[in-house]
């Protein structure tokens, strides 16, 4: 017989060892998330997957499933906390949605519209964080960086190549490139490495796209980004 | 240099009237009057008392992101900075020449817009004073209040905005800040359901856009001695053309003509502006003063816009806004037109003439087509300039070899009639306020003069640590203490 457990009173099968947030799309309930990739161990860092479950806090990317389990997910008090993650996110880089190229395929924009971001809540850091440039093909632009660490995990783990890293703590963390120089133009990155398509945002871009997709053929103008998660986890 | 009222000799004496903020104009901006005891205007200034400062936060910013960026200087006609600085950038990926689809959809769009901003204006903004009056009851003199007496005026109106707006969401991707224009092309070409959508209502929008002409002739040819002589001064008349002298809103050469009507300055290529135009910083304004370079700052002073393009050009190349054209200038009398309120009527003659290219563009099958982009050997320097719906827009961008840009220079329509409006101010101030009790019907006289150029002041203000700042500590009995200044 096929264990299960309850969410938001809606029981889901699983299989041992998958977690809360697998098993959860898998059966077609949608629990958000930014740092969870399939292709890499739960990170756990974004805490948008955070659920209640037998009365606790848990990261939903991180926490095998039990059998029995009641898990809270899609209430007013737990989607209140992801807005407010994800507004503190927004604040904490500088997110010119406008002018910004990923708008329309940037996971952090549909995030805020799903949990309805319509105001500005918190005091915005506007951090000085310039452009890299350096590569021919690929632009970095850190401003976006919410610190994911999946260009992070991809460059290390699939392209055996380490050229991305977090460093500093609290609100000094900040991604960094492992050059001497710091500059992605004096690594062996290339613009056909996994890293470079991983960005849920708009840091890691190829260079001269741009707005070349039309309004209206985004990622995210033809679907939400509820939909798309579990259409791909299917 | 300073021109007649624009520096009162002894300030500190004169007693000072603020028409703070103006109002119906696009932007923020304030006139002040300094009158002496006899109530005679001594100082008038249309001061810009917002900054912007895109020209500087461009810097740094990878070439693709400009023209999505840039536009955002303003709500109204963003599609002019859009499209400026598409086609500054066009040479920068090689695309020396767009195809023709590009070329066809990037026109569509801007004549979409110039026909929405155009409408807004007039009807929205201005009808209000040239309708009721420019001393009527203030509670009336609004779009509402026009709605209220002119139904059917007021529903055109609105109608004929919505078409433009909606010529801009298809081309566009938005009807505000979208993202058509890439540099070297376009990101969408028309789908024929699209194209479809927008015949339905284009010859109706031509019949229209006729009235409206109509409309503001009329008022000169019942009113002349009102409308053809209020705030009257004599300038340049500056834009692009054609290289047949046709009136092109989207592409040409820079001409000039003198007060009276003469070619001064013809065929200059756009990449060449700098070399023509010099822009003056005075410390009272956020925004500079150009004028034509060989002629000096005292006499090279011009005006841009509608009034002067439908003069400027030898012929309008849509049938009907010809027509219009060839009756504008007969009422002229064999000179120029320069009185600012016949912007209204030169500018209605431009919608006409842009609901025609409209209507003969959705017959193109170059609209339907895929071939949008053209590219080629990279270049490092950009300038594209347009006529936007307030006047000649230039844009001049340089990008590094790491695809950031290193330069801006925006030169906005509203800059460019910064000394033409001053000194339709000045002469409104003499003519109607000196020596009399001001009123608000009398001080909105000054606002009707401001009104007729279509300012958007918020575009045209962006030039940063050029600015003259001056900072003066005063104690509590009103002595000055100690000053700095900076700049200039």
């Amino acid at each position: 017989m096929t264990k299960q457990f309850l969410l938001d009173g809606q029981p889901v099968p699983f299989d041992d060892g998958q977690t809360i947030l697998e098993a959860a799309r898998k059966a077609g309930h949608y629990i958000p998330s930014l740092c969870w990739h399939k292709d890499f161990p739960p990170h756990g860092s974004c805490k948008l997957c955070v659920v209640k479950a037998a009365g606790r806090h848990v990261s939903a990317c991180a926490t095998p499933a039990k059998e029995g389990w009641e898990v809270e997910s899609n209430t007013p008090e737990i989607n209140g906390e992801r807005r407010g993650l994800l507004q503190m996110l927004f604040v904490e880089g500088n997110h010119f949605c406008p002018s910004c190229e990923k708008s329309g395929n940037c996971e952090l924009q549909a995030l805020a519209y799903e949990y309805e971001v319509l105001t500005p809540r918190f005091r915005h850091f506007f951090p000085d964080r310039p452009v890299d440039a350096s590569h021919p093909d690929v632009l970095l632009d850190f401003n976006r960086c919410i610190f994911c660490e999946l260009c992070v995990r991809a460059s290390r783990e699939i392209d055996g190549k380490s050229v991305f890293a977090l460093t500093g703590r609290g609100i000094g963390k900040h991604l960094v490139v492992n050059a001497e120089s710091g500059r992605l133009g004096d690594t062996d990155f290339a613009a056909t490495d996994a890293a470079a398509h991983i960005c849920p945002v708009g840091v890691i871009l190829p260079k001269g796209t741009g707005f070349a997709v039309p309004i209206g053929k985004r990622s995210f103008d033809i679907t939400t980004i509820r939909s798309k998660t579990l259409k791909e986890s299917s | 240099m300073s021109f007649e009222l624009e520096t009162a000799a002894n300030r500190e004496s004169l007693r000072r009237v603020a028409i703070d903020p103006v109002s119906r104009v696009e932007g923020h901006g304030k006139v002040t009057l300094l009158l002496d005891e006899a109530g005679h205007v001594r100082e008038a200034r249309l001061h810009i008392v917002e900054f912007r400062g895109f020209e500087k936060f461009i810097q740094g910013r990878p070439y693709w992101e400009v023209p999505v960026m840039v536009q955002r200087l303003c709500g109204i006609c963003p599609v002019s900075h859009h499209l400026a600085a598409a086609k500054a950038l066009d040479p920068v990926v090689g695309a020396v020449t767009i195809t023709p689809t590009a070329e066809k959809i990037r026109r569509l769009m801007h004549y979409g817009q110039v026909l929405q901003s155009h409408a807004l204006h007039f009807f929205h903004l201005s009808s209000p004073d040239l309708l009721f009056g420019f001393e009527s009851p203030v509670q009336q003199r609004n779009i509402v209040g026009v709605a209220g007496a002119y139904p059917e005026v007021a529903r055109q109106g609105v109608l004929l905005r919505k078409f433009g707006q909606e010529v801009i969401r298809i081309t566009a991707g938005k009807r505000v800040h979208g993202t058509g224009a890439i540099p070297g092309g376009v990101n969408k070409s028309l789908s024929a359901a699209e194209r479809d959508e927008l015949l339905k209502d284009a010859d109706q929008i031509v019949l229209w856009s006729r009235d409206a002409v109509h409309l503001a002739r009329r008022l000169h040819e019942t009113n002349g001695s009102l409308y053809d002589e209020f705030g009257l001064f004599r300038s340049h008349l500056f834009s692009i053309v054609r290289a047949d002298g046709a009136l092109d809103l989207y592409d040409g050469k820079l001409r000039l003509r003198d007060a009276r009507g003469q070619i001064v300055l013809d065929h200059l290529p756009c990449a060449d502006y700098d070399r023509h135009i010099t822009e003056e910083v005075k410390p009272w304004s956020y925004m500079k003063f150009p004028f034509i370079t060989e002629l000096g700052a005292a006499r090279g002073w011009y005006k841009v816009g509608p009034l002067a393009r439908v003069q400027n050009c030898d012929f309008i190349p849509s049938p009907l806004a010809e027509l219009e054209r060839q009756a504008f200038v007969a009422h002229g009398e064999g000179e120029p037109v320069h009185a600012p309120l016949a912007y209204h009527w030169a500018r209605m003659i431009e919608m006409l003439h842009a609901a025609e290219v409209i209507r003969a563009l959705l017959d193109d099958p170059d609209l339907l087509s895929e071939d949008r982009l053209a590219e080629g050997p990279r270049g490092r320097e950009g300038v594209g300039i347009i006529e936007a719906p307030r006047g000649t827009l230039i844009h001049h961008y340089r990008v590094g070899d790491d695809d950031l840009v290193s330069y801006c220079n925006l030169i906005v329509s509203t800059t460019h009639n910064n000394q033409a409006m001053n000194e339709a101010v000045r002469q409104v101030a003499r003519r109607y306020l000196d020596g009399r009790q001001l009123t608000e019907g009398l001080l909105n006289h000054i606002e009707v003069a401001i009104r007729a150029f279509d300012p958007c002041l918020s575009c045209a203000t962006h030039a940063l640590g050029k600015m003259p700042l001056a900072v003066e500590l005063i104690d509590a009995d009103g002595s000055l203490v100690d000053s700095a200044t900076s700049g200039g």
